[in-house]
Protein backbone atom coordinates (compact mmCIF):
# COMPACT_ATOMS: atom_id res chain seq x y z
CA UNK A 1 0.00 0.00 0.00
CA UNK A 2 1.19 3.38 -0.82
CA UNK A 3 2.18 5.80 2.04
CA UNK A 4 1.02 9.34 0.50
CA UNK A 5 1.58 12.66 2.31
CA UNK A 6 -1.19 14.81 1.66
CA UNK A 7 -0.96 18.62 2.03
CA UNK A 8 -3.16 19.23 4.65
CA UNK A 9 -3.65 16.08 6.65
CA UNK A 10 -0.04 14.59 6.53
CA UNK A 11 0.75 10.88 5.49
CA UNK A 12 -2.20 8.57 5.20
CA UNK A 13 -2.74 5.15 3.89
CA UNK A 14 -3.29 4.95 -0.59
CA UNK A 15 -7.41 3.33 0.89
CA UNK A 16 -8.20 6.93 1.90
CA UNK A 17 -7.52 8.20 -1.86
CA UNK A 18 -8.77 8.14 -5.04
CA UNK A 19 -6.97 8.67 -8.39
CA UNK A 20 -7.15 11.01 -10.63
CA UNK A 21 -3.95 10.76 -13.15
CA UNK A 22 -2.80 13.09 -15.14
CA UNK A 23 -4.29 17.01 -15.06
CA UNK A 24 -6.01 18.24 -18.14
CA UNK A 25 -7.25 21.45 -18.32
CA UNK A 26 -10.70 22.26 -19.98
CA UNK A 27 -10.32 23.69 -23.53
CA UNK A 28 -11.70 26.56 -24.82
CA UNK A 29 -11.65 25.60 -28.37
CA UNK A 30 -13.62 22.17 -28.41
CA UNK A 31 -12.97 20.71 -31.97
CA UNK A 32 -13.65 16.72 -31.77
CA UNK A 33 -10.03 16.14 -31.85
CA UNK A 34 -9.44 18.64 -28.79
CA UNK A 35 -12.50 17.49 -27.39
CA UNK A 36 -11.35 14.00 -27.58
CA UNK A 37 -8.11 14.97 -26.24
CA UNK A 38 -9.77 16.28 -23.39
CA UNK A 39 -12.18 13.59 -22.56
CA UNK A 40 -10.47 10.52 -23.24
CA UNK A 41 -6.26 11.15 -23.21
CA UNK A 42 -4.15 10.95 -20.31
CA UNK A 43 -0.26 10.43 -20.01
CA UNK A 44 0.67 7.53 -19.08
CA UNK A 45 4.75 7.43 -18.51
CA UNK A 46 7.27 5.51 -17.18
CA UNK A 47 9.31 7.06 -14.27
CA UNK A 48 8.55 10.34 -12.76
CA UNK A 49 5.05 11.59 -12.93
CA UNK A 50 3.28 14.24 -11.84
CA UNK A 51 -0.71 13.05 -11.28
CA UNK A 52 -3.62 14.15 -9.13
CA UNK A 53 -5.16 12.23 -5.52
CA UNK A 54 -8.17 13.38 -4.04
CA UNK A 55 -8.11 12.32 -0.28
CA UNK A 56 -11.24 11.19 -0.47
CA UNK A 57 -11.66 10.27 3.49
CA UNK A 58 -9.96 12.99 4.63
CA UNK A 59 -10.06 16.68 3.68
CA UNK A 60 -11.86 15.86 0.44
CA UNK A 61 -9.04 18.52 -1.66
CA UNK A 62 -7.68 17.43 -5.01
CA UNK A 63 -3.60 17.66 -5.08
CA UNK A 64 -0.25 17.00 -6.91
CA UNK A 65 1.71 13.82 -6.18
CA UNK A 66 4.69 13.27 -7.99
CA UNK A 67 5.92 9.43 -7.98
CA UNK A 68 7.72 7.32 -10.29
CA UNK A 69 5.82 4.74 -12.06
CA UNK A 70 8.61 2.35 -12.43
CA UNK A 71 9.06 2.45 -8.16
CA UNK A 72 6.16 3.86 -7.13
CA UNK A 73 8.07 6.19 -5.09
CA UNK A 74 6.52 9.16 -3.92
CA UNK A 75 9.10 12.48 -3.95
CA UNK A 76 7.06 15.17 -3.67
CA UNK A 77 3.07 16.38 -2.99
CA UNK A 78 1.21 19.53 -3.05
CA UNK A 79 -1.66 21.67 -2.78
CA UNK A 80 -3.05 22.99 -6.16
CA UNK A 81 -2.96 26.37 -4.89
CA UNK A 82 1.11 26.22 -5.17
CA UNK A 83 3.60 25.65 -7.44
CA UNK A 84 3.79 22.80 -8.92
CA UNK A 85 6.04 20.65 -7.42
CA UNK B 1 -2.26 -34.67 -31.20
CA UNK B 2 1.71 -33.69 -29.47
CA UNK B 3 1.28 -34.57 -25.78
CA UNK B 4 1.17 -31.03 -23.71
CA UNK B 5 4.16 -30.27 -21.29
CA UNK B 6 6.95 -30.95 -24.42
CA UNK B 7 10.04 -29.14 -23.32
CA UNK B 8 9.29 -25.96 -25.28
CA UNK B 9 12.99 -25.44 -26.27
CA UNK B 10 12.18 -27.75 -28.97
CA UNK B 11 9.03 -26.21 -29.94
CA UNK B 12 10.07 -22.93 -32.04
CA UNK B 13 13.52 -22.13 -33.76
CA UNK B 14 15.82 -19.54 -32.62
CA UNK B 15 16.47 -17.53 -36.30
CA UNK B 16 18.85 -15.06 -36.90
CA UNK B 17 17.17 -11.87 -37.82
CA UNK B 18 17.14 -10.60 -41.25
CA UNK B 19 17.68 -7.16 -42.00
CA UNK B 20 14.03 -6.62 -43.85
CA UNK B 21 10.45 -8.06 -43.11
CA UNK B 22 7.00 -7.47 -44.83
CA UNK B 23 5.50 -7.38 -41.12
CA UNK B 24 7.49 -6.41 -38.23
CA UNK B 25 5.23 -7.45 -34.68
CA UNK B 26 6.22 -5.54 -31.69
CA UNK B 27 5.46 -8.00 -28.58
CA UNK B 28 6.22 -12.03 -28.02
CA UNK B 29 3.15 -12.29 -26.01
CA UNK B 30 -0.20 -14.17 -26.88
CA UNK B 31 -1.58 -11.54 -29.32
CA UNK B 32 0.96 -10.96 -30.98
CA UNK B 33 1.93 -14.42 -31.64
CA UNK B 34 -1.65 -15.32 -32.62
CA UNK B 35 -1.23 -11.79 -34.90
CA UNK B 36 1.81 -14.11 -36.81
CA UNK B 37 0.15 -17.22 -36.67
CA UNK B 38 -2.67 -15.80 -38.63
CA UNK B 39 -1.00 -14.06 -41.20
CA UNK B 40 0.69 -17.07 -42.00
CA UNK B 41 -1.84 -19.40 -41.87
CA UNK B 42 -4.86 -17.49 -43.06
CA UNK B 43 -2.90 -14.80 -45.35
CA UNK B 44 0.35 -16.56 -46.75
CA UNK B 45 2.21 -13.85 -45.20
CA UNK B 46 5.44 -15.47 -43.63
CA UNK B 47 7.80 -12.72 -43.99
CA UNK B 48 7.15 -12.14 -40.38
CA UNK B 49 9.13 -10.91 -37.39
CA UNK B 50 7.93 -10.95 -33.78
CA UNK B 51 10.16 -9.09 -31.94
CA UNK B 52 9.86 -9.28 -28.22
CA UNK B 53 12.37 -7.33 -25.30
CA UNK B 54 12.75 -10.20 -23.04
CA UNK B 55 11.27 -14.00 -23.53
CA UNK B 56 7.79 -14.76 -25.30
CA UNK B 57 5.27 -15.04 -23.19
CA UNK B 58 6.78 -13.12 -20.07
CA UNK B 59 4.38 -10.54 -19.44
CA UNK B 60 0.94 -10.86 -19.24
CA UNK B 61 0.35 -14.02 -20.68
CA UNK B 62 2.12 -15.47 -17.57
CA UNK B 63 0.02 -13.23 -15.09
CA UNK B 64 -3.70 -13.58 -15.96
CA UNK B 65 -6.08 -15.89 -14.68
CA UNK B 66 -7.29 -17.39 -18.07
CA UNK B 67 -11.13 -17.20 -17.95
CA UNK B 68 -12.49 -17.47 -21.54
CA UNK B 69 -15.72 -16.55 -22.36
CA UNK B 70 -18.71 -14.23 -24.78
CA UNK B 71 -20.79 -12.88 -22.66
CA UNK B 72 -20.25 -9.50 -23.27
CA UNK B 73 -23.32 -6.55 -23.57
CA UNK B 74 -22.60 -4.39 -26.45
CA UNK B 75 -23.64 -5.43 -30.34
CA UNK B 76 -19.91 -4.49 -31.23
CA UNK B 77 -18.58 -6.67 -29.03
CA UNK B 78 -20.53 -9.95 -28.44
CA UNK B 79 -19.48 -11.38 -32.19
CA UNK B 80 -15.68 -10.58 -31.58
CA UNK B 81 -15.71 -12.41 -28.40
CA UNK B 82 -17.58 -14.91 -29.51
CA UNK B 83 -15.59 -15.34 -32.93
CA UNK B 84 -12.71 -15.90 -30.23
CA UNK B 85 -14.79 -18.71 -28.54
CA UNK B 86 -15.37 -20.81 -31.50
CA UNK B 87 -11.86 -20.52 -32.46
CA UNK B 88 -10.76 -21.40 -29.00
CA UNK B 89 -13.12 -24.51 -29.53
CA UNK B 90 -11.16 -25.99 -32.14
CA UNK B 91 -7.42 -24.05 -31.67
CA UNK B 92 -5.83 -27.07 -30.15
CA UNK B 93 -6.81 -29.58 -32.84
CA UNK B 94 -6.09 -26.36 -35.43
CA UNK B 95 -2.46 -26.11 -33.56
CA UNK B 96 -2.04 -29.34 -33.25
CA UNK B 97 -1.18 -29.24 -29.41
CA UNK B 98 -3.10 -29.24 -26.42
CA UNK B 99 -3.90 -26.06 -24.26
CA UNK B 100 -5.80 -27.75 -21.99
CA UNK B 101 -9.06 -25.60 -22.83
CA UNK B 102 -11.94 -26.82 -20.13
CA UNK B 103 -15.09 -25.73 -20.75
CA UNK B 104 -16.28 -26.01 -17.31
CA UNK B 105 -19.00 -23.15 -17.68
CA UNK B 106 -18.46 -19.36 -16.24
CA UNK B 107 -20.63 -17.98 -13.35
CA UNK B 108 -21.22 -14.35 -13.06
CA UNK B 109 -22.77 -13.40 -10.14
CA UNK B 110 -25.02 -10.77 -8.83
CA UNK B 111 -25.68 -9.09 -5.39
CA UNK B 112 -27.93 -6.49 -5.70
CA UNK B 113 -31.03 -5.74 -7.66
CA UNK B 114 -29.65 -3.54 -9.79
CA UNK B 115 -26.93 -6.04 -10.68
CA UNK B 116 -29.52 -8.78 -11.36
CA UNK B 117 -30.87 -6.36 -13.43
CA UNK B 118 -28.31 -5.49 -15.79
CA UNK B 119 -27.15 -9.38 -15.37
CA UNK B 120 -30.62 -10.51 -17.23
CA UNK B 121 -30.05 -7.86 -19.71
CA UNK B 122 -26.78 -9.39 -20.70
CA UNK B 123 -28.08 -12.98 -21.12
CA UNK B 124 -31.00 -12.14 -22.91
CA UNK B 125 -28.79 -9.73 -25.45
CA UNK B 126 -26.49 -13.08 -25.44
CA UNK B 127 -29.65 -15.29 -26.31
CA UNK B 128 -30.21 -12.68 -29.55
CA UNK B 129 -26.76 -13.17 -30.42
CA UNK B 130 -26.89 -16.90 -30.37
CA UNK B 131 -24.56 -16.95 -27.50
CA UNK B 132 -25.36 -19.68 -25.13
CA UNK B 133 -26.69 -17.89 -21.25
CA UNK B 134 -28.92 -18.99 -18.45
CA UNK B 135 -29.67 -16.83 -15.65
CA UNK B 136 -30.12 -19.15 -12.49
CA UNK B 137 -31.79 -18.51 -8.90
CA UNK B 138 -29.60 -18.37 -5.76
CA UNK B 139 -30.65 -22.16 -5.46
CA UNK B 140 -29.37 -23.30 -8.81
CA UNK B 141 -26.06 -21.13 -8.57
CA UNK B 142 -25.60 -23.57 -5.66
CA UNK B 143 -26.48 -26.51 -6.93
CA UNK B 144 -24.29 -25.56 -9.85
CA UNK B 145 -20.98 -24.36 -7.75
CA UNK B 146 -22.08 -26.08 -3.85
CA UNK B 147 -19.11 -24.76 -2.22
CA UNK B 148 -21.11 -20.92 -2.36
CA UNK B 149 -22.23 -19.11 -0.18
CA UNK B 150 -26.10 -18.36 -0.92
CA UNK B 151 -26.71 -17.18 2.66
CA UNK B 152 -28.92 -13.94 2.80
CA UNK B 153 -27.00 -12.83 6.13
CA UNK B 154 -24.01 -11.49 4.60
CA UNK B 155 -22.95 -8.20 3.19
CA UNK B 156 -23.41 -8.85 -0.32
CA UNK B 157 -25.84 -11.66 -0.97
CA UNK B 158 -25.72 -13.95 -4.01
CA UNK B 159 -29.29 -13.21 -5.57
CA UNK B 160 -28.54 -14.37 -8.46
CA UNK B 161 -25.78 -15.08 -11.36
CA UNK B 162 -25.39 -15.54 -14.99
CA UNK B 163 -24.06 -19.04 -16.28
CA UNK B 164 -22.38 -19.51 -19.97
CA UNK B 165 -20.88 -22.96 -19.94
CA UNK B 166 -19.15 -22.79 -23.13
CA UNK B 167 -17.23 -20.92 -21.24
CA UNK B 168 -14.14 -22.06 -19.14
CA UNK B 169 -10.03 -21.66 -18.93
CA UNK B 170 -7.38 -23.01 -20.90
CA UNK B 171 -3.40 -23.28 -19.47
CA UNK B 172 -1.79 -20.04 -20.42
CA UNK B 173 1.67 -21.07 -21.39
CA UNK B 174 0.69 -24.30 -23.25
CA UNK B 175 -1.61 -21.11 -25.27
CA UNK B 176 1.55 -19.51 -25.80
CA UNK B 177 4.02 -22.79 -26.27
CA UNK B 178 1.05 -23.70 -29.08
CA UNK B 179 0.87 -20.34 -30.83
CA UNK B 180 4.85 -19.93 -30.87
CA UNK B 181 5.36 -23.42 -32.32
CA UNK B 182 2.53 -22.88 -34.88
CA UNK B 183 3.78 -19.57 -36.10
CA UNK B 184 7.48 -20.80 -36.01
CA UNK B 185 6.61 -24.00 -38.00
CA UNK B 186 4.91 -21.93 -40.77
CA UNK B 187 8.03 -19.52 -41.69
CA UNK B 188 7.81 -16.71 -38.72
CA UNK B 189 10.73 -15.32 -36.73
CA UNK B 190 10.42 -14.96 -33.17
CA UNK B 191 13.19 -12.52 -32.33
CA UNK B 192 13.56 -12.86 -28.39
CA UNK B 193 15.50 -10.25 -26.32
CA UNK B 194 14.85 -7.62 -29.25
CA UNK B 195 13.70 -4.65 -27.64
CA UNK B 196 11.95 -1.82 -29.93
CA UNK B 197 13.90 1.69 -29.25
CA UNK B 198 12.76 3.44 -31.86
CA UNK B 199 10.76 3.63 -35.34
CA UNK B 200 12.46 5.17 -38.29
CA UNK B 201 9.09 7.35 -39.89
CA UNK B 202 9.90 9.64 -42.50
CA UNK B 203 7.00 11.50 -44.14
CA UNK B 204 4.53 10.17 -41.44
CA UNK B 205 5.41 6.60 -42.82
CA UNK B 206 7.07 3.96 -41.12
CA UNK B 207 10.28 2.25 -42.52
CA UNK B 208 11.53 0.68 -39.66
CA UNK B 209 11.89 0.00 -35.99
CA UNK B 210 15.28 0.13 -33.75
CA UNK B 211 15.97 -2.53 -32.01
CA UNK B 212 18.30 -3.00 -29.18
CA UNK B 213 19.86 -5.70 -31.71
CA UNK B 214 20.11 -3.05 -34.68
CA UNK B 215 17.51 -1.89 -37.06
CA UNK B 216 14.98 -4.03 -38.58
CA UNK B 217 13.25 -2.63 -42.34
CA UNK B 218 9.41 -3.49 -41.88
CA UNK B 219 7.19 -2.79 -44.92
CA UNK B 220 4.45 -2.86 -41.93
CA UNK B 221 4.87 -2.44 -38.30
CA UNK B 222 2.15 -3.82 -35.68
CA UNK B 223 2.33 -2.94 -31.78
CA UNK B 224 1.29 -5.72 -29.91
CA UNK B 225 2.63 -4.44 -26.67
CA UNK B 226 -0.20 -4.42 -24.25
CA UNK B 227 0.79 -2.52 -20.98
CA UNK B 228 3.99 -1.36 -22.67
CA UNK B 229 1.49 0.24 -25.08
CA UNK B 230 1.78 3.66 -24.41
CA UNK B 231 6.06 3.29 -24.12
CA UNK B 232 6.04 2.44 -28.03
CA UNK B 233 3.56 4.87 -28.76
CA UNK B 234 5.56 7.91 -27.37
CA UNK B 235 8.56 6.68 -29.14
CA UNK B 236 6.21 6.98 -32.58
CA UNK B 237 5.17 10.01 -31.52
CA UNK B 238 2.11 8.76 -31.65
CA UNK B 239 -1.16 9.13 -28.82
CA UNK B 240 -3.29 6.67 -27.43
CA UNK B 241 -6.01 6.62 -24.89
CA UNK B 242 -4.53 4.24 -22.64
CA UNK B 243 -3.58 4.14 -19.14
CA UNK B 244 -1.32 1.29 -17.93
CA UNK B 245 -1.85 -0.22 -14.42
CA UNK B 246 -1.33 -2.63 -12.44
CA UNK B 247 -3.75 -5.69 -12.26
CA UNK B 248 -3.26 -8.35 -9.49
CA UNK B 249 -4.05 -12.47 -9.10
CA UNK B 250 -3.08 -14.81 -6.42
CA UNK B 251 -2.77 -18.23 -6.55
CA UNK B 252 -3.36 -20.89 -3.26
CA UNK B 253 -1.58 -24.14 -2.13
CA UNK B 254 -2.72 -27.13 -4.22
CA UNK B 255 -6.04 -28.37 -2.52
CA UNK B 256 -8.50 -30.99 -3.44
CA UNK B 257 -10.95 -30.26 -6.12
CA UNK B 258 -13.74 -28.32 -4.62
CA UNK B 259 -14.54 -25.54 -7.21
CA UNK B 260 -15.91 -27.36 -10.88
CA UNK B 261 -16.13 -23.79 -12.30
CA UNK B 262 -15.07 -20.21 -12.93
CA UNK B 263 -17.03 -17.81 -10.57
CA UNK B 264 -16.73 -14.02 -10.97
CA UNK B 265 -18.19 -11.47 -9.23
CA UNK B 266 -18.46 -7.98 -10.34
CA UNK B 267 -19.14 -6.06 -7.59
CA UNK B 268 -16.64 -7.66 -5.46
CA UNK B 269 -13.96 -7.83 -7.83
CA UNK B 270 -13.24 -11.20 -7.06
CA UNK B 271 -13.06 -14.23 -9.77
CA UNK B 272 -12.01 -17.70 -9.01
CA UNK B 273 -11.22 -20.97 -10.38
CA UNK B 274 -9.68 -23.68 -9.72
CA UNK B 275 -6.50 -24.85 -11.43
CA UNK B 276 -5.65 -28.64 -12.52
CA UNK B 277 -2.94 -28.65 -9.66
CA UNK B 278 -5.28 -28.06 -7.37
CA UNK B 279 -4.49 -23.82 -6.77
CA UNK B 280 -7.28 -21.96 -6.38
CA UNK B 281 -6.55 -19.10 -8.99
CA UNK B 282 -8.37 -15.61 -7.84
CA UNK B 283 -8.07 -12.49 -9.73
CA UNK B 284 -8.45 -9.12 -8.34
CA UNK B 285 -9.32 -5.49 -9.18
CA UNK B 286 -7.23 -2.98 -10.70
CA UNK B 287 -4.61 -0.56 -8.98
CA UNK B 288 -5.80 2.67 -10.77
CA UNK B 289 -2.79 4.50 -10.62
CA UNK B 290 -0.43 4.50 -13.73
CA UNK B 291 2.48 1.77 -13.48
CA UNK B 292 5.09 -0.26 -14.91
CA UNK B 293 6.62 -2.39 -12.02
CA UNK B 294 4.20 -5.36 -12.50
CA UNK B 295 3.14 -4.87 -8.72
CA UNK B 296 0.37 -3.53 -7.32
CA UNK B 297 -1.06 -2.68 -3.39
CA UNK B 298 -1.60 -5.18 -0.77
CA UNK B 299 -5.19 -3.31 0.00
CA UNK B 300 -6.24 -4.62 -3.41
CA UNK B 301 -5.50 -8.22 -1.99
CA UNK B 302 -6.78 -7.72 1.26
CA UNK B 303 -10.64 -6.92 0.15
CA UNK B 304 -10.27 -9.50 -2.33
CA UNK B 305 -9.71 -12.02 0.18
CA UNK B 306 -12.59 -10.46 2.13
CA UNK B 307 -15.04 -10.82 -0.26
CA UNK B 308 -13.84 -14.82 -1.05
CA UNK B 309 -14.19 -15.71 2.20
CA UNK B 310 -17.63 -14.34 2.49
CA UNK B 311 -18.39 -16.37 -0.62
CA UNK B 312 -16.71 -19.09 -0.36
CA UNK B 313 -16.08 -20.06 3.65
CA UNK B 314 -14.63 -23.14 2.85
CA UNK B 315 -11.16 -21.22 1.73
CA UNK B 316 -10.28 -19.84 5.29
CA UNK B 317 -7.49 -22.63 5.98
CA UNK B 318 -6.38 -21.93 1.90
CA UNK B 319 -2.57 -20.90 2.38
CA UNK B 320 -2.10 -17.74 -0.46
CA UNK B 321 0.71 -18.90 -1.91
CA UNK B 322 1.88 -16.75 -4.60
CA UNK B 323 0.69 -13.46 -5.76
CA UNK B 324 1.62 -11.52 -9.14
CA UNK B 325 0.65 -8.40 -11.45
CA UNK B 326 0.64 -7.78 -14.52
CA UNK B 327 0.57 -4.45 -16.22
CA UNK B 328 -3.23 -3.84 -18.24
CA UNK B 329 -3.34 -1.26 -20.91
CA UNK B 330 -6.89 0.49 -20.29
CA UNK B 331 -8.81 2.38 -22.95
CA UNK B 332 -11.99 4.97 -22.01
CA UNK B 333 -14.80 2.38 -22.78
CA UNK B 334 -12.76 -0.82 -21.84
CA UNK B 335 -12.82 -1.83 -25.27
CA UNK B 336 -9.72 -2.94 -27.59
CA UNK B 337 -8.12 -0.77 -29.78
CA UNK B 338 -7.79 -1.96 -33.52
CA UNK B 339 -6.29 -0.94 -36.71
CA UNK B 340 -4.83 1.56 -38.18
CA UNK B 341 -2.92 4.78 -36.67
CA UNK B 342 -2.29 8.62 -38.14
CA UNK B 343 1.28 7.17 -38.90
CA UNK B 344 0.64 5.22 -42.44
CA UNK B 345 1.79 1.50 -41.64
CA UNK B 346 1.92 1.48 -38.10
CA UNK B 347 -0.94 -0.39 -36.72
CA UNK B 348 -1.70 -0.73 -33.11
CA UNK B 349 -4.05 -3.46 -31.44
CA UNK B 350 -4.03 -2.28 -27.45
CA UNK B 351 -6.84 -1.62 -24.50
CA UNK B 352 -7.65 -4.96 -24.02
CA UNK B 353 -7.28 -3.91 -20.34
CA UNK B 354 -8.28 -6.73 -18.25
CA UNK B 355 -9.61 -9.10 -20.13
CA UNK B 356 -6.99 -10.00 -23.12
CA UNK B 357 -6.27 -13.86 -22.64
CA UNK B 358 -10.23 -14.62 -23.96
CA UNK B 359 -9.21 -12.84 -26.79
CA UNK B 360 -6.27 -14.01 -27.85
CA UNK B 361 -7.18 -16.34 -31.07
CA UNK B 362 -9.37 -13.36 -31.82
CA UNK B 363 -6.94 -10.62 -31.59
CA UNK B 364 -4.59 -12.29 -33.78
CA UNK B 365 -7.27 -13.25 -36.43
CA UNK B 366 -8.74 -9.71 -37.19
CA UNK B 367 -5.28 -7.75 -36.47
CA UNK B 368 -3.65 -9.94 -39.19
CA UNK B 369 -6.90 -9.18 -41.58
CA UNK B 370 -6.05 -5.73 -40.63
CA UNK B 371 -2.39 -5.79 -41.67
CA UNK B 372 -2.72 -7.89 -44.44
CA UNK B 373 -5.84 -5.78 -46.12
CA UNK B 374 -4.70 -2.18 -44.87
CA UNK B 375 -7.89 -2.20 -43.32
CA UNK B 376 -10.29 -3.44 -40.86
CA UNK B 377 -12.32 -6.91 -40.70
CA UNK B 378 -16.01 -6.24 -40.69
CA UNK B 379 -15.96 -7.29 -36.03
CA UNK B 380 -12.50 -4.75 -35.46
CA UNK B 381 -14.06 -1.99 -37.53
CA UNK B 382 -16.16 -0.37 -34.38
CA UNK B 383 -12.75 -0.63 -32.71
CA UNK B 384 -10.77 2.31 -34.31
CA UNK B 385 -8.85 4.48 -32.50
CA UNK B 386 -11.16 7.51 -34.46
CA UNK B 387 -14.20 6.12 -32.00
CA UNK B 388 -12.88 8.54 -29.08
CA UNK B 389 -13.02 11.53 -31.45
CA UNK B 390 -16.58 10.35 -33.57
CA UNK B 391 -17.73 9.59 -30.21
CA UNK B 392 -19.00 6.04 -31.23
CA UNK B 393 -17.68 4.07 -27.87
CA UNK B 394 -17.89 0.70 -27.55
CA UNK B 395 -18.61 1.16 -23.79
CA UNK B 396 -18.23 -2.30 -21.53
CA UNK B 397 -18.06 -0.51 -18.33
CA UNK B 398 -20.54 -2.01 -16.13
CA UNK B 399 -21.08 -4.82 -18.26
CA UNK B 400 -17.39 -6.19 -18.37
CA UNK B 401 -15.11 -3.34 -17.34
CA UNK B 402 -14.16 -5.19 -14.11
CA UNK B 403 -15.21 -8.46 -14.63
CA UNK B 404 -12.75 -10.12 -17.36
Amino acid sequence: MLLITCPCCGPREENEFRYGGEGVAIPTEADERTWARFLYYRDSPAGLFTERWVHTHGCRQWFLVVRDTLTHEISATSRLDEAPP
Amino acid sequence: MEPAFQNPALLWRNPTRKASYDVVIVGGGLHGLATAYYLAKNHGIQNVAVVERGWLGNGNAVRNTTIIRSNYLREESMPLYELSLKLWETLAADLDYDMLFDPRGVLALAHTKAEANETRRTVYANRLHGIDAEWLEPEEVKAFCPILNISRQVRYPVVGASLQRRAGIARHDLVMFALARGASARGIDLLQGCEVTGFRIVDNRVHAVETSQGAIAAGTVALAGAGRTPLLARMAGLDLPIQSTPLQALVSDGLEAVLNCVVMSGLLHVYVSQAKNGGLVMGAARDNYVSYAQRGSFNILEWQIQAALELYPIMSRAHMLRTWAGIVDVSPDASPIIGRTPVENLFVNCGWGTGGFKATPVSGFVYAHTLAHGKPHALNAPFSLERFETGALVDEHGAAAVAH
